[in-house]
């Protein structure tokens, strides 16, 4: 994020609906890029202002990260608002715009504070910083004389105080101090941080009024659904639109524009139908008639592509990590395991499916999309449009609300397809994807195989330990020759194993890719923690220890592991490695946690049973437990647990929250989400072949949050990955039968 | 042109017969807050009441609702009219349940019917009743509780209701949890108070 500019005097204000004599600090570019920017210099400012207090002590901030049910409109705002010393009542949140003076907006990877809480804090801390320095001047009085506090500041000396409003156009007429220099509260000063605050958006979405991509409606506005090749890489050869063009209401048949391999993030071209209605639109595209050209992905079928990805993870692969030797090892048959895990391949299925609207004016283009990614998306549509990198100003993204995205809407494929349409229409399009192209036209997290093999010590742990995987990487997405994941990818509950071992082998696999990999809530940590995961609990077994027992074993000390030390370039979710250590001790602390609270080694009935797992990723622990019962053949959850280590809370409601939602997300991964793919084609088409958790099927939940002053980690990723493999280990220990290929419903009723 | 009677306004609707409800009231009416989920009647997303009772209105044809009374989450209200202050959604409220949001107008629409037919459900009255509505974020915990203190809520707040039984004028918004069943344009009007038990035999009678 760049320096932060006092922009109170500039033009915009107005425009941007603020008041005269407001108080407005906003994000500088760095001065060679404002130049060359100072033709378009008022909008962009128009933008990007960050915070603003008006002389009435209403107080706008903007929230530059995107919802999709997380709750970051309330926590980036609780942020600043700590900092700045705000009467939270007086907080009003704005969304921005896609603008690269925001810094990242990417959404993703649980990263908007665990990689951004200094940067946040400091804009709030700038403008108190401004506020104390005003009331300083008008009192004539030292800056350490006075004190910010609770939308006031007070002279110390004294306990006169002048509020944020009136002091408003005072600090407006300062220059910002460098935001480095500003020290930031202690921890043990939080008010807002650490507190339940009223959510942002609760009030608008319990009346229904909260608005959302699906719903952004403009004059003369065209609905547009879309035909899309049936397979990856498919193009129209020809198509009839005679028949849908008699539909009362529909518009237009246009074809969108054929692409290729690398798909990227591109749209996947198709045929679509333009209406007055969305009703007509449906209507008019039953009535196409459209001839394919398939390509060659047409021969995957992703039954028999998971059993050759089971052969390769039983051979060797490629080393990405290894320390001492497995393979000069001779193994007692006695005491090894090895096993083989499978996970098909999952779709994100949010409750919204994608939707975006774009209207284009001669060379202004303006967009409304709930987008994980607001300036990937205005990069792609600028490149779709011609425009060069300084023309982007042309474009306007608008953010909306998200029903859902789970990393789905990182993908901007859908809103270049409004655009599209809305250049070749000449007319405002809202592109509206029905469920069966949700469900059919993902971003699939991949099809997988992992592979275990480990020795019991005779100190109730393991070594000589092989770890294997292999799927379609993302990278494919950019690359078609792309065959083995990224380093950054294999950090992911993989390469970064804690355990205590002398012997260790971890290796991938070279995969070829069929339909288009993306990233769903806690992408590849989804099969290597369901792999670990139960892997453990079979060690356990294995070994007749309680599962708890052997994750201590097998942690061993408290220390801070560095995966580097086994040759792999570990990423750490672009995390420091000091500030967020691998750390058995609060690994460990964790388990024992969650185990004491669950009481997960109590005696239970016949036919019942618990299970645990543990997976550190995105910067947080979190472990889970649950209790499940098998009774003729059908798997029954009774109960469920999460334990989480996040660092500093923000915001303990929606960490519970995620935490409930996390359960909920791995109980439909385990027991019945399944993506089956023949001829290149989906297979699943709405939810009642692609079925999702319902209410009946959730359990008593309960979620621990461990109190701590360690730097803030992930929350809407962690709590899934120990999920799934702690109902499976349940249902082990309930039935003595192992599920090692999810999801649990090829074997059971659930 | 089909008239219907929406949050207790007559509105007529000059569209395809066969155009699901959900369209109408999005495309047409610009009512926005009853969502698509999966046009197919699987989730509950665009669950709207008819005549009080749940209904998915991604495939209700317009043509089968004329002349009915349809409520959506813009005209849920508590027995005083008063919008968005229904019992489910004070509880909506007061339990955080949202999360993106999305499909929790379906969940509160359902809810609310639920209510209206029993006033005190049962945790498996519940799971059944809501069975229909999906939540992809998972907010199922904070539904049920939810539920069960606006259960609570509701059941004082209908006696109240009824022994004030102030009703509405004419052009207020009719709540919901009074919503008679045999409401129209015509007698829109004339509110009558309604025992949820009475109701709830109404309905059971209607459906043998």
């Amino acid at each position: 994020m760049n320096a932060i500019e006092n922009v109170s005097r500039r033009g915009f204000l107005k425009v941007a609906g603020i008041s005269t004599g407001a108080f407005v600090l906003g994000i500088s570019l760095p001065v060679a890029t404002a130049q060359a920017k100072s033709s378009t210099g008022a909008l962009r400012h128009e933008l990007n202002f960050f915070v603003s207090i008006a002389s009435d002590s209403m107080v706008t901030l903007v929230c530059h990260r995107s919802e999709m049910g997380q709750g970051i409109r309330t926590s980036v705002p609780q942020i600043i608002a700590e900092e700045l010393e705000a009467d939270w009542h007086k907080v009003t949140v704005v969304q921005a715009k896609a603008d690269e003076k925001y810094g990242s907006q990417g959404t993703a990877g649980s990263a908007s504070i665990r990689n951004h809480f200094t940067s946040i804090r400091q804009i709030g801390a700038v403008a108190r910083d401004m506020l104390e320095q005003a009331a300083a001047n008008i009192w004539q009085v030292p800056r350490s004389a006075v004190k910010a506090h609770k939308h006031y500041v007070v002279h110390s000396a004294t306990g006169e105080k002048i509020s944020f409003g009136e002091l408003a156009s005072h600090a407006a007429k300062l220059t910002p101090p460098d935001r480095k220099t500003i020290k930031l509260k202690a921890n043990s000063d939080f008010s807002l941080i650490g507190k339940d605050v009223k959510l942002t958006d609760l009030d608008d979405i319990v009346a229904g009024k909260a608005q959302y991509a699906q719903d952004i409606q403009l004059p003369d506005m065209l609905i547009a659904t879309i035909v899309r090749p049936p397979v990856v890489g498919g193009k129209v050869i020809s198509f009839d639109a005679s028949a849908a063009l008699k539909i009362k209401g529909v518009v237009d048949v246009i074809a969108l524009k054929p692409r290729s391999i690398p798909v990227a993030i591109n749209p996947l071209g198709g045929v679509a139908v333009l209406a007055n209605n969305t009703w007509a639109a449906i209507e008019g595209r039953k009535k196409l008639k459209i001839k394919w050209q398939l390509g060659d992905k047409q021969n995957h079928n992703s039954n028999e592509f998971s059993k050759q990805l089971v052969k390769q993870v039983n051979q060797q692969g490629e080393t990405v990590a290894s320390k001492g030797d497995v393979y000069n090892h001779q193994y007692n048959e006695n005491n090894t395991i090895a096993a083989t895990y499978t996970v098909p391949y999952i779709h994100h299925a949010p409750m919204e499916t994608p939707a975006a609207t774009a209207v284009i004016n001669g060379k202004k283009c303006t967009i409304w999309a709930g987008t994980q990614n607001p300036q990937w998306a205005k990069g792609t549509v600028a490149r779709e449009l011609g425009l060069d990198k300084d023309e982007q100003d042309n474009i306007e993204l608008n953010v909306t609300l998200m029903g859902g995205a789970f990393g789905r809407k990182s993908k901007a494929d859908f809103i270049v397809e409004a655009v599209e349409l809305a250049k070749a229409s000449k007319r405002p399009v809202k592109v509206i994807w029905s469920r069966e192209d949700d469900i059919q036209h993902g971003y699939y997290h991949s099809i997988s195989a992992n592979y275990c093999k480990a020795e019991l010590t005779a100190n109730g742990s393991a070594d000589h330990w092989i770890s294997r995987n292999a799927y379609p990487p993302i990278g494919w997405l950019w690359n078609a020759e792309a065959k083995v994941p990224s380093d950054s990818q294999l950090a992911l509950g993989f390469g970064d194993i804690p355990f205590a071992l002398n012997n260790l082998s971890i290796e991938k696999h070279a995969v070829d890719s069929f339909v288009r990999p993306g990233w769903v809530r806690s992408v590849a940590c989804i099969n290597n923690g369901f792999a670990l995961g139960s892997f453990v609990d079979e060690l356990a077994v294995k070994a007749k220890l309680p599962t708890r027992q052997m994750w201590l074993n097998l942690l061993g000390a408290d220390r801070h592991v560095d995966p580097n030390d086994n040759g792999f370039n570990y990423s750490n979710y672009n995390l420091d490695l000091t500030a967020h250590p691998i750390d058995t001790k609060r690994m460990k602390d964790l388990i024992n946690l969650i185990s004491d609270k669950a009481k997960v080694e109590q005696k239970l009935p016949k036919n019942q049973g618990w299970g645990i797992s543990f997976l550190r990723s995105f910067g947080s622990f979190v472990a889970a437990a649950t209790k499940v019962e098998v009774v003729n053949n059908k798997v029954t959850v009774l109960e469920m647990h999460t334990a989480v280590d996040c660092g500093i809370v923000i915001t303990p409601d929606r960490v519970k929250a995620q935490m409930e939602g996390a359960m909920v997300f791995g109980l439909s991964i385990a027991l019945m989400g399944e993506i089956s793919v023949k001829d290149g084609q989906v297979q699943q088409s709405n939810f009642h072949d692609y079925p999702v958790a319902r209410i009946g099927q959730v359990p008593e939940m309960h979620v621990h949050i461990v109190e701590s002053d360690a730097p803030p980690g992930g929350i809407g990723e962690p709590g899934v990955p120990p999920v799934a493999p702690s109902i499976t280990n349940a249902i082990y220990h309930a039935s003595k039968t192992r599920i090692r290929d999810l999801p649990v419903s090829k074997v059971f009723t659930v | 042109m089909i008239k219907i009677t929406l949050n207790n306004k007559p509105v007529e609707l000059d569209v395809d017969p066969q155009m699901p409800l959900l369209y109408a009231l999005r495309d047409e009416l610009k009512l926005t807050g009853t969502k698509f989920g999966c046009g197919a009647g699987q989730c509950g997303a665009c669950t709207v009441h008819v005549n009080g009772q749940a209904m998915r209105s991604c495939v209700t044809p317009v043509s089968a609702i004329a002349e009915q009374a349809i409520t959506t989450i813009e005209g849920l209200a508590d027995h005083n009219g008063k919008l968005g202050e229904s019992a489910v959604q004070v509880a909506w409220r007061e339990f955080k349940v949202p999360q993106c949001g999305y499909c929790q107008s379906g969940q509160m629409m359902s809810a609310a019917a639920l209510l209206q037919a029993i006033p005190q459900p049962t945790d498996e009255q519940i799971i059944e009743h809501m069975q229909g509505n999906i939540c992809r974020c998972g907010t199922y915990k904070r539904i049920k509780a939810a539920i069960k203190s606006a259960a609570t809520h509701s059941s004082a707040s209908s006696l109240s209701a009824s022994h004030s039984a102030t009703a509405n004028s004419a052009d207020s918004t009719l709540p919901v949890s009074t919503s008679p069943s045999n409401l129209s344009s015509s007698n829109k009007g004339a509110v009558e108070i309604f025992d949820a038990r009475q109701l709830a035999s109404k309905k059971q009678g209607a459906a043998s």
